[in-house]
Parts: structure tokens; sequence; C-alpha cells
């Protein structure tokens, strides 16, 4: 499939939708454990297993992005939201199934194996294709799209229990609500392959103003993962998520225990609430920070990341469980570092290696966000079961947890201070064609 | 009709409109039941 072009005047502002149709869609994976406790009940699973079609899906979305980069830059868009659209509504029907049949297997296969490739290729898909269009705001264009990522799972979350609701929690039920599901994701994605272009070469309308994509060195993805600094943004994303899972991971307990023995003791409905506060400060740090970053650099909203993040936890770790405002305020700091660290990444990639293979460098390093999903729950839940058993409660459970997430977050800004331009060896020479392409977009583009 | 007329692209803004409504109205139910359960923690 050769990449869609844009006709004359199509206008840029028609291709965040685009990408947020994926990744609204996508991101419901975040909502899976609505689907938990009526799979336990009605096939007798343990939570264990009920979370596995979720795992399986992290593991390929890590995956699927990083050895799938290369196809997506090499078919375009399109092409990559297609192949999102099929893998991860069928992912659905799949699993629409298993639940009618009672065959767990073909839910596990279904979303996780199936939807998980969706889940990749449908992250990337819109990457690359936004900072060709948006080379003048990078960070704010992948914010848009990479927010979609986490207001997904704000959509799908009362969506799916509602689903749920209206057509009972057996496995009939469930199957129901998949078939819904597949369907719908379809529908709402299919936006989204429609109206994504990449921009036109030949329309020489309208230059001023915009500045060119192709300023700097244009670096391909076999080549980006031998440069130091691909591994240095390796770390730093994967220490910024790591410090933001670790508060995400046991955000509702958490908020319980540290209020536990104080005046004001935190119910299970208001940890709720917390919880909620959070996805809210995620969601508008992933569009907040990454514009802020087109404003200051990107060093430097990396740095704010990491350092301040650093400052904050070292708050909640000193005061936190004596004032809850504080506690919260820093909790949705750090959460909103987590966002922007996410949706900075692209543009981060694209001052250091350019657009030539932007996508498929960022599905690389999507292995960062894998190693992190493993390595943040188990430093925060590992540390918080050993304090337990020493006899601790409260906020001393997780003081531990929180100098080490402080000692990650250091490592991270040291890697990002470690960052310098790639090597002139690792450079493609420029294509010259798409240099012009970015320069020539329409007036109403600007 | 002039060549200038018959060459002008055309308006996309109703597409714009379209597009932004498809992906916006979700969203907004999204956070419309963010900030309810979000309530829960000053409200206990």
């Amino acid at each position: 499939m050769s990449p869609p072009v844009a006709p004359a005047g199509w206008s840029r502002w028609l291709v965040p939708p685009a990408a947020l149709s994926v990744h609204l869609s996508i991101g419901q994976a975040y909502a899976w454990s609505v689907f938990k406790p009526p799979l336990e009940s009605s096939l007798g699973l343990s939570g264990t297993q009920s979370a596995l079609p979720f795992q399986l899906a992290i593991v390929m979305l890590g995956l699927s992005a990083a050895f799938g980069g290369t196809l997506v830059e090499r078919n375009g868009p399109r092409w990559a939201m297609t192949v999102a659209l099929v893998c991860f509504s069928s992912g659905f029907l799949i699993s629409a199934l298993g639940a009618a049949t009672e065959q767990y297997w073909l839910i596990v296969l279904g979303y996780g194996f199936v939807g998980g490739i969706g889940l990749g290729i449908g992250y990337i898909s819109p990457v690359s294709t936004l900072i060709k269009w948006f080379p003048d705001r990078p960070g704010m264009a992948t914010g848009i799209a990479i927010m979609g990522f986490g207001g997904g799972a704000l959509i799908a979350s009362p969506w799916s229990a509602q689903m749920l609701a209206s057509f009972g929690a057996d496995s009939s039920g469930i199957a129901l609500a998949f078939l819904v599901h597949g369907l719908s994701y379809a529908v709402f994605m299919s936006l989204g392959v429609l109206l994504v272009r990449v921009p036109r070469g030949e329309d020489r309308a309208g230059t001023a103003g915009a500045p060119s994509v192709v300023q700097g060195p244009q670096v391909s993805a076999n080549s980006a993962i031998r440069t130091p600094q691909f591994w240095c943004l390796w770390v730093v994303l994967c220490m910024n998520v790591t410090a933001g899972i670790g508060i995400l991971e046991k955000a509702a307990p958490m908020i319980q225990d540290f209020f536990k023995d104080t005046s004001t003791p935190v119910t299970l409905s208001a940890s709720a609430g917390f919880v909620a506060l959070l996805s809210a400060a995620n969601m508008a740090g992933r569009i907040g920070w990454s514009s802020t970053s087109d404003l200051i650099g990107r060093k430097n909203i990396y740095r704010v990341y990491l350092g301040f993040g650093a400052v904050m936890y070292g708050l909640i770790a000193l005061f936190g469980d004596s004032s809850k405002p504080l506690f919260i305020l820093c909790a949705m700091v750090i959460l909103s570092f987590y966002g922007g660290g996410f949706a900075t990444i692209p543009a981060y990639l694209k001052d250091l290696f350019g657009t030539y293979q932007v996508g498929a460098i960022h599905g690389r390093l999507l292995t960062a966000w894998s190693t992190a999903g493993v390595l943040g729950p188990l430093i925060v839940n590992w540390i918080a079961d050993h304090q337990k058993n020493a006899g601790k409660s409260g906020s001393s459970l997780y003081e531990l947890s929180f100098i080490i997430m402080i000692g990650l977050l250091v490592v991270g800004f040291v890697a990002n201070e470690l960052v310098r331009p790639v090597n002139a060896r690792h450079h493609i020479p420029a294509p010259r064609e798409e240099t012009v392409d970015v320069e020539r977009q329409q007036p109403e583009s600007a | 009709m002039s060549n200038d007329s018959s060459q002008s692209p055309p308006d996309r803004r109703p597409l714009i409109a379209f597009a932004w409504l498809w992906v916006g109205a979700p969203l907004a139910y999204g956070v419309y039941e963010l900030v309810q359960k979000a309530t829960k923690l000053f409200t206990g």
C-alpha cells in the first residue's frame, strides 16, 4: 500500500483527529481490569490468569512496535492504521468467540496476541506523519495523539462497565460486550484510516513560516540503535516511566495506607477518586508538557521531569503523611511528568535522529516502556510486601520504594545530561525531496 | 469561470469540525465520568 498523499488544500488539522481515533481506541487496554472480575467469576479464573490477556497484549505492544516500526515507515500511516484496526478489532471478535464457548485460551490469543499487535502498530502509526505535518510543533502534535492513549481508558472504563451491567457479567454477556467493542472500535478507528495523509511533495504553495522538518541530521533506525544517544534516551524513558508506575500501580492502597492512622483517613471510594485524579494529571501532562517542550526544548523538559520529579518524590517521602493536599499535589505532578515523558519522546527522537525513520526508532525505544512496566510494579510491590512482613504499616511501607525511585530519576537525569548531537558518521545523506515536502505545505497548515 | 476559481481547493472546515467532534465527543464523555469519580476524593 503506498502512503496516501494529501491533496491540494488538505489541512494538517485533520491529522491529529485521525491519530486520536486510533489512540483513543487502543488506549482501551488500560481499562482491561473492568473485565477481570466477571471473567474470574464466570470462567473460574484466578486473578493472575485473568490478567494474562492484558500482560500478553503489553508484551506484544512492545514487540510489534519494535519489530514493526520499519514496516510502518515503509508502508505509511494508512497501512499501519489499517493493520491496527484489523488486529485490535479481530482481537475482540476472537475474544467474543472465546467467551461464548468458554474457551479462555481464545481470549488470551485474541485480546493478548492479535489485539496486542494492533496496540503496537497503532501506537506508532501516526507519530512520524504528525511530526512531518507539524515540524514547528512536534511536541504538541505527538502530545495530542499520545494523550489519546491515556484518554482511551477514561472512555472504555465506564463504557465497558455499563455494557457489562446491561448484558450481564456471565460468559454470554462478556461475549456480547467483546463483540460490541470489536465492532465499535472498527468503526471508530476507520476515521483515522480514511483521514490520514502524508504531506505532498509537489505542492509548492504557501511555504512561508513553516520550518523545515529536515533540519539537522537524518539517521536510520538500524544506525540509531548503535548510537549512545538512543540508549541514553532508552534509560531516560525507562526511569521516568518506572517512577510514574511506582505510584500509579498502587495508588489506591497507597493513599489509604498513608493516611490510615491520621484524623482524615481515606475511604475506598475516595481512593478511587485519587486514581481518577492521577489519570487526569497523566493525560494533561501528555499534551501540556509535550507542548511546552516545543518552547523550552526537549533536554530542558526532561530535566524538569526527572529533576523536579525526584524532588516531588522526596517531598512525599518526607512530608507526605502530614499533609493530604501535599501528597495529592506531588503525586499528580509526578504522574503529569510520567505522561509528559511518553508524549515528548518522539519529538526528542526527531531532534536527534531526524524524521527519516523516527517512527521505527520510536517503536524500538518503546522496549523501555515494557521494561519499566515490569520494573516499577516489581519494586513497589516487593518492597511493600517485605515491609509489611517486617511489621511496618502506613507510609513506612513505601519510604524505601520512594528513595529507590529518587535514585532511578537521578540516573535518568544523568542519562539526559549525556545526550549530545549524533555523530556525523551515523548520518545518511538528507533526502532533498523530503525537505521540499515540508517547506511547501499549504498556508492553511502553517 | 476563471481557472483560478476552478482550481481552488475545497473548504475543509466542515470535515475538520466533524473529525474533531468524532474524537472529541467520546473523550468528553470519558472526562465527565472522570470528574464524577474524582470528586469522591473530596466528598468521601
